[in-house]
């Protein structure tokens, strides 16, 4: 069993996996069990000014998309921040970071733009022996409308703004987090960066509509004949999620930048991927709303078993490990060829690769009398398209064609050396190859 | 029809080696990787599952699963043999139907459970295919422990004492270790001589010492052992058999089905082992089925299953019955043998139909029959044990008897089922109370 002891930003947590601020991390009876079932720490359900806290619809918070068997997909929920009482909510986590010491316990804020505001939580805050803040500028409904959350995360200034007010104010490592409702994630950033922040988290909810209700015309979840956007989350939006993480994790101006990622982490294998592309750790909230605080014994064993297999000693040493081999598209070597190949003992003669190929790509794929499936090398451009479509999962292949063969579709030698498009004869900007 | 079909009497060879082959191979061929992948698709994950609570070791079902669906088959048996050492045997031989997948959600929801065992098969495979054991020993103790019999309740509970750091030697009457693993269990439940080499795997723990013919009350002392160890723990099973208790019994062809089924398990060459044409088993459970299945199997023409009461009242699963009847052979119920006929060997067993609560109805019939399988039951055999309650040791809490530092577990304890997966829950169970006992 590996050492999945995590160091982030000098919090220390006996695993990687925290929960993110939501409602699995509301109240001190959520936490509590949650630490029991094996979670490395929580970023407690983001905190609002003291006085009278917000308050939720009273109808479906939340909707949902679904896979096979109706395995959840993707959540989208109209929740507000925390509706509890700011003193009861810091009483709770003062009571449980005191019983849980070895675990992280993150206050998660969020408050008017206004440097008094900041100041004034953030000492509130510091007195329940928290190990750090994460600052919630991603919230995309309700708060946003009143200059929060997501309203304040799509302006960088305001982002490098109160990042600053916050390192001014407190020593408590600073976590800013990050909306994905934006077009150039790097962006805001590079403004935390800036502010002085300790690390970025991402990402929050995506706005979103998941259905419509077709007999009351309007969106779901319905609240009394309307509906409202939400913030989308769960195993959809991971793609979306990795991507920005990448972002960040590879941009200049921000390399090196502590990130935790979040969104969609389901698995081990999810979490292995946003910590290969540069997180330092992973929050996970979906995954914790539809199995329960259980899920994390499996990201931990099987996390635990990846790092044996590959003979890592530390989580950090799978840190940013594919972040060298993220690059841009003129980047990819355009003389490297390769063939789908479809392997007959595995094959079960559905057809979908003939159907997919033959209607939308190339007319690579054969069919006989018989229902034998083959690829055609003269025509395969390697699109992968049969390989995503096949229920099979690794009957058909992508295999790589050795240097010196010729590649039957072109009639062209494969060259070994590498050559991408920014020498390309056909690129009219092309750069002469030294 | 083989050349041999219709000869009368018990003779060897009734199939070809190759229907022999076919014909014992495995119940369930073992999942693939795409059908696990498939068949783990299905679990809820649900809370506080059901199916875990089913299960007598308490198995992590939904975790394991879980473990195969992300990749992690090696985890996943991690899961299973933490709680059950013998999660693979268990695998094969459980009743699942009538344990974890009896109450799976999606029998409730599609008539159709997970495929819990199959999967449990598939993950412990994976992991004794890298022929590493994942588990190590606790400090040394510097206590000893004997452990008498070598079944699953014995093997349990030598593995998690040897994990905790004591040292045991186990004693088995037979020249084999495993117990009904090795010498009851159904031929295609267990294919391949996977029984023993469950038992060298297991082994690879450390700390276990097998003697293999020493039996208690022959060549080993009750209280012997007791001054030479610190704790001792029987596991003896059910040695003995219950007797028909009719005239005639003793003709050639009666024989009690355990032997039958040892004799068959230890058989290098099937094509050699005798079956009779007409055969006929008394009993209705486990040991009742196998018998007649593994006769049929052998190429006997004729196999019946007469069993004393109604079919709802059987000890075998549903489908135990069915798989039973899938093979050709005849069950009869509510029928009790009265006499055996023959002039020194077997010809005809008589039998009188009874009602519900046994009573005899005065309606009898006879059935032909070249070799009888007695089934109904086995017992305890042995003197100088403790006390005993119901014709089986009497234990409190984890297997503590009326001797001082003597616990007993399996099946030659009273109370729990009489199944594999019940006699590794006390096995581990003890070993947890003998540990918490010796070093207090
Ligand atoms: C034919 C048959 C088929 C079965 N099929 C199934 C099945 O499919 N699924 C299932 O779950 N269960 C099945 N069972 C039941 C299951 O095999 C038993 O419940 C289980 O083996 C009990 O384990 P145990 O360790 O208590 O005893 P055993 O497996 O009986 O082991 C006892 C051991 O003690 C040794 N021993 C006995 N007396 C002495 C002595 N005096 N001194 C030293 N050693 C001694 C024996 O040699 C043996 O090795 C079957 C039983 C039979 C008879
Ligand atoms: C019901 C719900 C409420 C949430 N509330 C908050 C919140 O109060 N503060 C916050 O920073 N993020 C909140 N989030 C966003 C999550 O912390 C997380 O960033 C997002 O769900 C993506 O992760 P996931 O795919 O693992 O769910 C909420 C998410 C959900 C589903
Ligand atoms: S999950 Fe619980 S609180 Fe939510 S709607 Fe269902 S019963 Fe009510
Ligand atoms: S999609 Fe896969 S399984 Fe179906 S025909 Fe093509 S190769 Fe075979
Ligand atoms: S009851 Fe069935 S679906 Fe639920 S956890 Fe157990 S195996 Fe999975």
């Amino acid at each position: 069993m590996a050492d999945l002891t995590s160091n982030f930003i000098g919090i220390i947590s006996p695993n990687p996996f925290w929960l993110a601020s939501a409602p699995p991390t509301d109240k001190e009876y959520n936490v509590r069990r949650a630490f029991e079932a094996g979670w490395g720490g929580v970023v407690w359900k983001t905190l609002g000014e003291a006085g009278p806290p917000v308050v939720n619809v009273n109808g479906p918070r939340y909707g949902a998309i679904w896979g096979a068997d109706r395995r959840l997909l993707g959540l989208n929920n109209i929740e507000l921040i925390t509706d509890r009482p700011l003193e009861v909510n810091l009483e709770e986590m003062k009571r449980v970071k005191r019983d849980w010491p070895d675990r992280a316990l993150i206050a998660s804020l969020m408050v008017p733009v206004n440097e008094d505001a900041w100041k004034d939580i953030l000492h509130r805050v510091e007195d329940t022996g928290c190990d750090g803040v994460e600052l919630n500028f991603g919230c995309p409904h309700g708060m946003s409308e009143r200059g929060m959350g997501s309203a304040v995360g799509q302006v960088p200034e305001y982002v490098g703004q109160v990042a600053h007010w916050c390192k001014k104010h407190s020593d408590l490592p600073v976590i800013v987090k990050l909306t994905p409702n934006i077009t150039d994630i790097r962006k805001p950033a590079q403004a935390a960066k800036e502010g002085g922040a300790d690390a970025v988290s991402l990402i929050n909810t995506i706005n979103s509509i998941t259905s419509v209700n077709l007999d009351l015309f309007a969106p779901e979840p319905t609240i009394d004949g309307q509906g409202a956007h939400g913030g989308y989350c769960g195993p959809a939006v991971k793609p979306i999620a990795l991507n920005m993480v990448a972002e960040i994790a590879r941009d200049p101006a921000t390399a090196g930048l502590p990130i935790s990622g979040i969104g969609g982490v389901t698995t081990w294998r999810d979490a292995a991927e946003f910590m290969a592309l540069g997180a330092g750790n992973v929050q996970v909230c979906t995954a914790a709303m539809t199995y329960g605080f259980k899920v994390v014994q499996e990201m931990i064993s099987g996390l635990s078993q990846y790092m044996d297999e590959k003979g890592f000693t530390s989580v950090d040493q799978l840190v940013g490990r594919a972040v060298p081999n993220v690059v841009n598209w003129q980047d990819l070597n355009l003389n490297y060829i390769a063939k789908a190949k479809i392997n007959q003992d595995e094959c079960i003669k559905c057809g979908r690769c003939f159907a997919a190929c033959e209607d939308t790509s190339h007319q690579a794929i054969s069919m006989s009398q018989d229902r034998v499936f083959e690829v055609k090398d003269d025509e395969c451009v390697a699109c992968n398209l049969c390989v995503n479509v096949c229920p099979i999962e690794g009957c058909i292949t992508m295999e790589p064609m050795a240097a010196g063969a010729v590649d039957p579709r072109t009639g062209q030698v494969v060259k070994e050396e590498y050559a991408n498009w920014t020498t390309h004869p056909n690129n009219p900007g092309k750069c002469a190859a030294e | 029809m083989s050349e041999n079909a219709l000869t009368p009497g018990i003779i060897a060879g009734r199939l070809d080696a190759a229907s022999l082959a076919e014909n014992f191979s495995d119940l369930h061929p073992p999942l693939d990787d795409h059908e696990a992948l498939v068949a783990a698709d299905r679990c809820y994950f649900c809370h506080d599952a059901p199916c875990m609570t089913a299960c007598p070791t308490t198995i992590d079902i939904p975790l394991f699963i879980r473990q195969i669906a992300t990749g992690t088959p090696e985890a996943a048996a991690e899961t299973i043999l933490n709680q059950n050492i013998l999660g693979g045997m268990c695998a094969r031989v459980c009743p699942t139907e009538t344990l974890c997948e009896e109450v799976c959600v999606r029998e409730a929801a599609e008539g159709k459970p997970v495929l819990i065992g199959q999967l449990q098969r598939y993950a412990t495979d994976v992991l004794m295919a890298t022929g590493k054991h994942p588990f190590a020993r606790a400090e040394p103790t510097g206590k000893k422990v004997a452990v008498v019999g070598a079944g699953p309740a014995g093997l349990a509970c030598a593995h998690r004492l040897a994990m905790l750091g004591h040292d045991v030697v186990v004693f088995d009457g037979r020249n084999k270790p495993g117990g009904l693993n090795e010498f009851g269990i159904a031929s295609y439940k267990s294919v391949d001589g996977f029984a023993e080499r469950e038992v060298d795997w297991l082994l690879q723990i450390g700390g276990i010492t097998i003697k293999t013919g020493k039996r208690l009350g022959r060549e080993v002392a009750l209280a012997d052992l007791r001054a030479a160890y610190d704790a001792v723990f029987l596991a003896i099973g059910l040695g003995g058999v219950n007797a028909l208790g009719l005239a005639g019994e003793d003709k050639d062809g009666l024989s009690d089905a355990v032997d039958f089924i040892a004799e068959l398990r230890q058989t290098g060459d099937l094509t050699k082992l005798p079956i009779g044409r007409d055969v006929v088993v008394i009993g209705g459970g486990m040991t009742a089925v196998d018998a007649a299945v593994q006769a049929k199997l052998l190429g006997a023409l004729n196999v019946s299953l007469v069993y004393r009461r109604g079919r709802d009242r059987m000890n075998a699963s549903r489908f135990e019955q069915d798989l039973a009847a899938s093979k050709g052979v005849r069950i009869i119920t509510n029928a009790a043998p009265v006499a055996v006929h023959g002039n020194g060997a077997v010809r005809e067993i008589e039998f009188e139909y009874t009602d519900n609560d046994l009573n005899p109805t005065g309606q009898t019939f006879r059935l032909p029959a070249d070799q009888v399988f007695k089934a109904i039951g086995q017992t305890l055999e042995g003197d100088d044990l403790p006390v005993l309650e119901a014709r089986k040791i009497a234990v409190t809490g984890p297997g503590r008897t009326s001797v001082e530092r003597v616990w007993a577990g399996g099946d030659c304890a009273a109370g729990g089922d009489d199944l594999t997966v019940t006699a590794v829950a006390e096995g581990r169970d003890t070993a947890i109370d003998i540990h918490a006992t010796l070093v207090g």
